[in-house]
């Protein structure tokens, strides 16, 4: 996969509306989110999941984060984004909750040791 | 994960170490585990962010610029403090603290260099494209700037200085290229769509009327 399939992007955006888009397809407010966004297309090419599936768990957390107050206006959508994706691959039996956590404290640990300038590595001893 | 608890204490030292966001943490961990079992290809990922990196941010840079190119005051006040005169335009989301602005002169060129995006004002120019990150940029732009140029098909004259700047997390640096000649009389917003994201960082001129499309 070295193009990516305009139409897949497209597919996933008519799946999802809710997806901040302009003329011509997504727009991303930070570089984790456009991230966020390939691993979930990536994901759905992959057959994981179907679009009204994923629409369904992300509608869900973004329902959880209106009642627990977020004021919902945009710039929080990779966020509740982010949250479907780790929800759907706990589901999908793919990665369950206590591994992410494992690897999130190792890569916060791997950004500690990293001297600036350097790119951030993740090595067996981040794993504590 | 939802009932996850990450909002532990990060204090990390910017003089010597790295720091990730927890949404960037987040994203890492998935990236990391996703492809260790096989379920991604962290280079198809690269292609698909490649594929949208212009389409990160809110791209204010060029707008930054094109005012700058307009209005004398403005260009004074962001040269003297980026950082300021950026938020002073009052739509940006969230500026890094030290924002410098380095102008392009025919004496002298400048480049920006640094091997995390963490250290890059995505803020102002939008996602870092892909061979910002990569060490033989970082290395080449540093030893051999007019090589790295001329790869990027810019070929300055010999008179003119070329400085590289190296990005760290406390500063950050904003490129001011030329504005092109034949503008005369162009409208900031005009301008703006002749300022590319590379003419920021140093790796490309400002784009001429005629080659604007």
């Amino acid at each position: 996969m070295t193009a990516i399939d305009p139409a897949a992007a497209r597919k996933a955006t008519q799946a999802i509306p809710s997806i901040p888009c302009d003329a011509e397809g997504p727009v991303f407010r930070e570089p984790w989110e456009a991230q966020a966004f390939a691993i979930t297309l990536h994901l759905y090419d992959r057959g994981l999941f179907q679009w009204p599936e994923w629409a369904a768990i992300l509608g869900d957390e973004i329902k959880k984060a209106q009642s627990a107050g977020d004021p919902d206006t945009g710039e929080t959508y990779y966020r509740h984004w982010l949250a479907a994706l780790e929800r759907i691959v706990a589901e999908k039996g793919v990665a369950d909750p206590a591994t992410l956590d494992r690897y999130f404290h190792a890569w916060d640990h791997a950004a500690d040791r990293t001297p600036h300038g350097q790119p951030i590595e993740l090595k067996p001893e981040d794993f504590r | 994960m939802a009932g996850h608890d990450h909002d532990h204490d990060h204090h990390h030292d910017h003089d010597h170490g790295s720091e990730l966001s927890e949404t960037q943490l987040r994203v890492r961990a998935l990236e990391t585990v996703l492809s260790e079992k096989g379920y991604i290809d962290p280079t198809a990922l690269d292609a698909i962010v490649e594929a949208y990196e212009k389409k990160i941010g809110p791209r204010n840079g060029a707008v930054v610029v094109a005012r700058a190119w307009t209005d004398p005051e403005f260009k004074k006040a962001l040269l003297a403090d980026a950082t300021k005169a950026v938020a002073s335009m009052g739509h940006m989301s969230r500026v890094g603290d030290h924002l410098v602005a380095v102008e392009n002169t025919p004496q002298r060129h400048n480049m920006v260099v640094c091997t995390l995006c963490s250290c890059y004002p995505w803020e102002v120019l939008g996602l870092p494209p892909v061979w910002y990150k990569s060490a033989p940029y970082r290395s080449r732009a540093v030893k051999d700037p007019r090589g790295v140029l001329a790869d990027f098909g810019v070929s300055l004259p010999k008179e003119t200085e070329i400085r590289v700047w190296d990005s760290t997390a406390e500063t950050r640096f904003l490129v001011l290229p030329m504005r092109p000649a034949g503008t005369e009389g162009w409208s900031a917003d005009r301008l703006a769509d002749l300022v590319s994201r590379d003419s920021m960082i140093g790796t490309a001129l400002a784009k001429t009327p005629g080659g604007a499309n």
